[in-house]
């Protein structure tokens, strides 16, 4: 220790931790929603909902604990993960709690009120995020389970097929008693881990083993098969399951992945041809998937004498406006049917907050996603860097495939807004990923050692291009 | 309630979700200017330029070391490493923890460091401790050779405390 005392070169400037930072905006994200709350008290009932103090409270304790963990536990991570995951959190709670004020689409049928479950279900998210901070000390340790993952996600991907289908769609696991999960929550997660190790042995054959052609780089036949493959099964999980969202997510997160992987363009390209052949054709014979492009196609279309939740949808943000309604006097329960306050809740957001809103909430989400890709910059590591960047990459695609479903840019999916939407599995799996990516930007963001007794400065040196 | 705190508080809460967004674009706004690797890069080859940065740089960088080394020396085994340190290379800020096994460096993709180096071998070196808990580096037959402090190591060689391990442009060495 002492041989270093005397250094030749500069060291960098350690990084500011920013801890106090992230605790300023944690307090601004507990009291955002708390100032949301009441209002939507006061529209609705004329009064200050009873159990605002109790939620303050809790809600204040509940991020101060995760605060003073991340402090402890990893004192160099990115300060804004934290934060904006607690606001969307928070907001998500209000909006779903605001929609159980509505007595028309919380009939018991409809599930009654849900703000308290997903009450529970952010706390057990977060209890799981603490979880991954404390106890995954490096993020390397999951190098070494890549092909348990790519096991594991394969059968979460596929369980849901040998359970009864709901809503249309077969993607979720029903335990009697106990309740139901959405494995393709989690399983998002468990492939980006795959996929990280994977392609990280495999990444000089698939960029440099290619011939030219036409300006794209075409690999060879054999190292198409795993993208072929991961293609296939995409389709399946489609056919089988119905589920327009997991299919895209799966397969556009492996093209994500190729892409940073092996810097070459062909691969996107490759992956649109086959996503867009492979979703024409099976739109071809699926009739679930073709009624949702129809809806799509013809939102005013009249439907059990009214229009579609599409057009319905399309209505509120149009009756939101610029400023919005103001929260808890929109009229967004008209979307009625299954799912207002889970695929849907960005109808009320976009209803109610209006666009200056809706653009304020996607800021948040863009502002997640950058500190994901920035944390696999700054990564030094080649595993952390293609996890982080498949991580953001999964959560940017769910954020895409739900506001553009609900928006009308894309046919409708079955997924849910991370942590603003209503859904246990959801919110849980969003608050691990969240963890994971706290995780590698710790490391990544960790000052450098002081530096090494130059050797340059002596007898010899070393030559540096 | 009166329409009007209604609308007040329709706008505030727009007020503050933006609020929020800009202060949070504020804090990321560091990124925008340079990263840690252009400046250590720089400030190796200008040397007349930066100097008053490093003198400014000097007390800061010495006083957490200081620190650090006397606390690891009332606890711990006087001369027993406790992790191993990427100090230059493409690597450079990498710590692994010593807790007794054995670390293989080199550019397979199973190593413990994955040496992204152009003068490693696949199974380039090998750091273990010994029955005495020294630690010993040996270098398994790599093309370039691994050098302790300015020597090719030929057998198996116990490392020093801070003596630079030397592989292509990477340099490794064991810190308290």
């Amino acid at each position: 220790m002492s041989s270093t005392t005397t250094t030749t070169t500069v060291g960098t400037f350690a990084a500011p931790s920013r801890r106090n930072t992230e605790l300023a905006l944690l307090v601004f994200a507990v009291l955002i929603p708390v100032f949301a709350y009441v209002n939507v008290g006061l529209a609705k009932d004329g009064s200050v909902p009873a159990g605002a103090l109790g939620y303050t409270l809790g809600l204040g304790l509940l991020a101060g604990v995760t605060h003073l963990v991340v402090r402890k536990w990893a004192p160099y991570a990115d300060p804004l993960m934290l934060p904006i995951a607690t606001l969307l959190n928070g907001l998500g709670l209000v909006f779903i709690w605001r929609l159980d004020q509505e007595p028309q689409i919380s009939t018991p049928q409809l599930g009654g009120a849900m703000a308290p479950g997903q009450l529970m279900w952010s706390t057990l998210g977060v209890a799981l995020f603490l979880g991954v901070v404390i106890f995954l000390k490096d993020h390397r340790v999951l190098q070494r389970y890549t092909y348990i993952s790519m096991v594991l996600a394969l059968v979460l991907l596929i369980a849901p097929v040998f359970f009864p289908a709901r809503f249309g769609a077969r993607i979720w696991i029903t335990i009697p008693g106990v309740g139901s999960l959405q494995p393709g929550e989690f399983a998002k997660i468990i492939i980006a881990i795959f996929f990280a190790g994977y392609l990280m042995v495999k990444r000089d054959a698939l960029a440099l083993a290619s011939r030219r052609f036409m300006g794209l780089y075409l690999p060879r036949g054999r190292d198409l098969g795993p993208i072929l493959v991961i293609w296939a099964l995409s389709l399946m999980i489609l056919v089988f399951e119905t589920d327009l969202g997991t299919s895209l997510l799966f397969f556009g997160l492996f093209v994500i992945m190729l892409y940073v992987a092996t810097e070459r363009t062909s691969w996107i390209v490759f992956g649109l041809l086959l996503s867009g052949g492979g979703a024409v054709a099976v739109a071809t014979f699926e009739s679930h998937v073709q009624v949702r492009v129809h809806n799509w196609l013809n939102p005013l279309e009249l439907l059990n004498g009214g229009v579609t939740e599409t057009a319905q949808a399309m209505y509120s943000f149009g009756s939101g406006g610029i400023l919005g309604s103001g929260l808890g006097q929109g009229y967004s329960r008209l979307i009625g049917g299954i799912a207002p306050k889970s695929d849907y809740i960005l109808a009320t957001v976009g209803e109610e907050t209006g666009l200056a809103g809706l653009m304020a909430i996607l800021l948040l989400y863009g502002l997640l996603i950058e500190r994901g890709i920035r944390t696999a910059l700054a990564a030094r590591d080649p595993f952390g860097k293609l996890l982080a960047v498949g991580l953001s990459g999964a959560f940017a695609l769910q954020v895409f495939v739900v506001a553009g479903g609900v928006t009308g840019l894309i046919p409708l999916t079955g997924m849910t807004m991370p942590f603003l939407a209503q859904g246990g599995s959801s919110v849980i799996a969003n608050w691990a990923l969240v963890g994971i990516l706290l995780r590698i930007s710790d490391t990544a963001r960790r000052p450098a050692p002081a530096p090494a007794p130059s050797t340059d400065a002596e007898m010899t040196q070393v030559v540096r291009p | 309630m009166s329409e009007l705190t209604l609308t007040v508080m329709r706008l505030g809460f727009l007020a503050v979700l933006w609020l929020f967004v800009i202060v949070a674009v504020q804090v990321i706004r560091s990124d925008l200017f340079g990263t840690r690797v252009t400046q250590r890069g720089a400030a190796r080859r200008g040397a007349p330029e930066p100097r008053t940065q490093r003198q400014a740089a000097a007390p800061q960088q010495q006083q957490p070391r200081r620190q650090e080394g006397g606390r690891g020396g009332g606890r711990q085994r006087r001369g027993a490493p406790t992790k191993l340190v990427v100090s230059e290379g493409t690597l450079a800020g990498t710590t692994v923890a010593l807790q007794g096994q054995t670390i293989t460096l080199g550019r397979a993709h199973d190593s413990t460091i994955v040496l992204d180096d152009d003068y490693a071998s696949s199974r380039h070196a090998r750091i273990y401790p010994d029955r005495d808990g020294q630690w010993i580096v040996e270098d398994l037959g790599s093309t370039n050779g691994t050098y302790l402090d300015r020597t090719r190591l030929t057998t198996a060689t116990p490392i020093p405390l801070g003596a630079p391990i030397r592989i292509g442009k990477t340099v490794i060495e064991l810190r308290k």
